[in-house]
């Protein structure tokens, strides 16, 4: 299949008239790389990548519209809430904001569906809940998404994106990051495909934990990698960090992540790579 | 003599009454041992009354304390002819993270341990206990020698988080401890991790994922420090003390929310009034809880070690 590249819109309204204006939701989009105003319906039609390269963040149900065979996904658990075991009130309303924001329940999505009509377990985080951070729930479902894909012996597909662990849930949001480490330990010992796809941003403790163990890491062209987010490091070492820095193409070089693919191709080349580990003949 | 902490001052300064009192009693030879014996009980009762109403806050101060034993004290007092191995085999050794191999109850065992240091210099030397990838990469190395010749293993925990630094992005630190935790959770040998001071973020866990987590009494572990949420959070790290009591950090809250299995006792105020003491109480704590492990047949062992993190959070 060879997917549409990005046709440069003509007749775009000049950046400048809008640029100190508010864009109205839902029709214009205004890139965050070049500053290009574009129109909402065709930006989706390419994949939200403009046309300067840049990937917009996605939502999770775009992510699945985008990688996965039309109508073929099945959500599950969809209905799990987040949990505030410290009755915090201020992350109390942070929940609340974040999924009047984000139209989910919480940051991860998870469930099965078809690429290529290749069966799959697939995850998607989604930023526009808190940063989709990984508390209790978004670790509980990632973890069962494994388990999933161990006993039904699919292939798993993660769609990497977080400012890492969810703090407000202390102690158990960090154990998040070992539990789901442990899950996929048995996912690897039952010989399944496990491919990460790193987003802008992962960081944190997702970085470091089943977003870094994909048999395959693929990343999105700029996203943002790493343990410790630019800004802490920058206090840090009081120095400024050089262009680039985190970037996927960065650590590409540096051996951390075998391919980066812009989302155009990303459903091509996840269907190859899913055809190669299929068992038995193709 | 151990640094004293603001709390403690009521302490200090009924102690240094006493000091006083025998000081002016030996050189006047006047007999006020009733005066002291008084002030004495009166001490051992501020004593229990403020140590046994530490709040978050203190215990984060005691958990930081800079006389603290750290993981080379312990080592030192409850293993025997520990051999110290260097390096990670692929880019250097990190300082801030050390192991090795000793002897204890008899039974040869691999140590790893994250180590802050005592005073500044040390500080500098070991990066304030926060590990590089090469720290983890060791980890990873000793763990796997360890499963060759069978040897259970012990980590210490100590540590604010993983060094935020340019080298340590750059050789990958989230793979560092990602890795880390993924061969613990496979190791074919017992692993007991002991929370000894601080325990924050991936940076503490990346040698945490263990068959069982013990904490000394003071210690505290969290997904961050209380500055570090703070200064998130309520982009206020002077709140550090509040976010210490809302996210629940102490051994005491670790037990309760079901991550940590047992609190080590320290001796009163805490480890660094006595190390020697809580050493051996630590020593005890540890025989006990390898006692247990040793006697699990690997498939439980391992199947346990599972079900002891499946079920952190769990969701009815």
């Amino acid at each position: 299949m060879v997917l549409d590249a990005f046709r440069k819109q003509k007749n775009v309204a000049a950046p400048l008239e809008l640029e100190n204006r508010d864009i109205p939701d839902g029709i214009w989009s205004k890139c965050g790389h070049c500053g290009e105003i574009l129109l909402n319906k065709d930006l989706i039609r390419n994949y939200k990548v403009c046309q300067c390269g840049f990937h917009f963040r996605l939502t999770a149900p775009e992510r699945i519209q985008m990688t996965l065979d039309s109508g073929s996904f099945r959500e599950i658990d969809a209905g799990l809430l987040p949990v505030n075991p410290f009755a915090l009130s201020d992350y109390a309303g942070k929940l609340v904001e974040a999924r009047n924001k984000s139209g989910l329940n919480e940051a991860v999505i998870y469930g099965e569906g078809t690429i290529d009509k290749i069966p799959v377990v697939v995850v998607v985080m989604d930023t526009n809940f808190m940063m989709a951070s990984m508390g209790t729930v978004a670790g509980e479902k990632i973890t069962r998404a494994m388990e999933l894909a161990t006993a039904e012996c699919k292939p798993l597909i993660i769609f990497a994106a977080s400012g890492g662990a969810r703090m407000q849930e202390g102690i158990l949001s960090l154990m998040q990051l070992a539990k789901t480490v442990e899950a996929l330990a048995r996912l690897n010992e039952a010989g399944q495909l496990y491919i990460t796809v790193i987003t802008d941003p992962t960081t944190g403790g997702v970085s470091a934990s089943f977003a870094a163990l994909g048999d395959i890491i693929l990343a999105e062209p700029d996203s943002m990698i790493g343990f410790t987010g630019p800004r802490v490091i920058e206090q840090t070492i009081r120095q400024k960090l050089p262009e680039g820095f985190q970037r996927a193409e960065f650590f590409k070089q540096h051996g951390f992540i075998d391919k980066i693919v812009p989302r155009p191709q990303m459903k091509e080349t996840l269907a190859k790579l899913l055809a190669l580990h299929l068992q038995g003949e193709k | 003599m151990a640094a004293i902490l603001e709390f403690e001052r009521p302490i200090q300064e009924l102690e240094n009454k006493i000091n006083e009192l025998r000081k002016f009693s030996s050189e006047k030879g006047i007999d006020l041992s009733n005066e002291i014996a008084i002030l004495e009980k009166r001490a051992g009762e501020v004593r229990k009354s403020i140590y046994g109403n530490l709040n978050s806050w203190q215990h984060v101060l005691i958990a930081r304390h800079p006389q603290r034993p750290n993981t080379y004290d312990y080592i030192n007092f409850i293993f025997d002819d520990f051999i110290e191995l260097h390096g990670d085999r692929y880019f250097g050794d990190d300082p801030a993270v050390v192991g090795g191999v000793g002897w204890f109850n008899g039974r040869p065992v691999t140590v790893i341990g994250q180590l802050k240091g005592k005073d500044t210099n040390e500080n500098l030397a070991r990066n304030f206990g926060m590990a590089h990838p090469e720290g983890y990469r060791k980890a990873v190395r000793l763990m796997k020698q360890a499963e060759k010749f069978n040897r259970p293993v012990i980590c210490f925990i100590d540590t604010p988080g993983a060094y935020p630094g340019i080298g340590a992005e750059e050789r990958g630190q989230f793979e560092a401890i990602a890795r880390s935790m993924s061969v613990m959770s496979t190791l074919k040998v017992p692993i007991v991790t002991i929370v000894i001071g601080e325990g924050f973020s991936g940076g503490a866990l990346g040698i945490g994922v263990g068959d069982r987590i013990l904490m000394q009494e003071h210690a505290i572990y969290s997904v961050i420090t209380p500055e570090g949420y703070a200064s998130i959070l309520w982009k206020d790290s002077s709140r550090a003390r509040d976010a210490a009591e809302a996210i629940r950090i102490i051994a005491r809250d670790i037990l309760e929310l079901g991550v940590a299995d047992k609190i080590i006792a320290e001796p009163l105020g805490g480890a660094h009034q006595d190390p020697e003491a809580a050493a051996a109480m630590l020593g005890k704590a540890l025989t006990e809880t390898l006692d247990e492990l040793l006697k699990l047949k690997l498939e439980d062992l391992t199947s346990q070690r599972y079900e002891k993190f499946r079920s952190i959070g769990n969701l009815k």
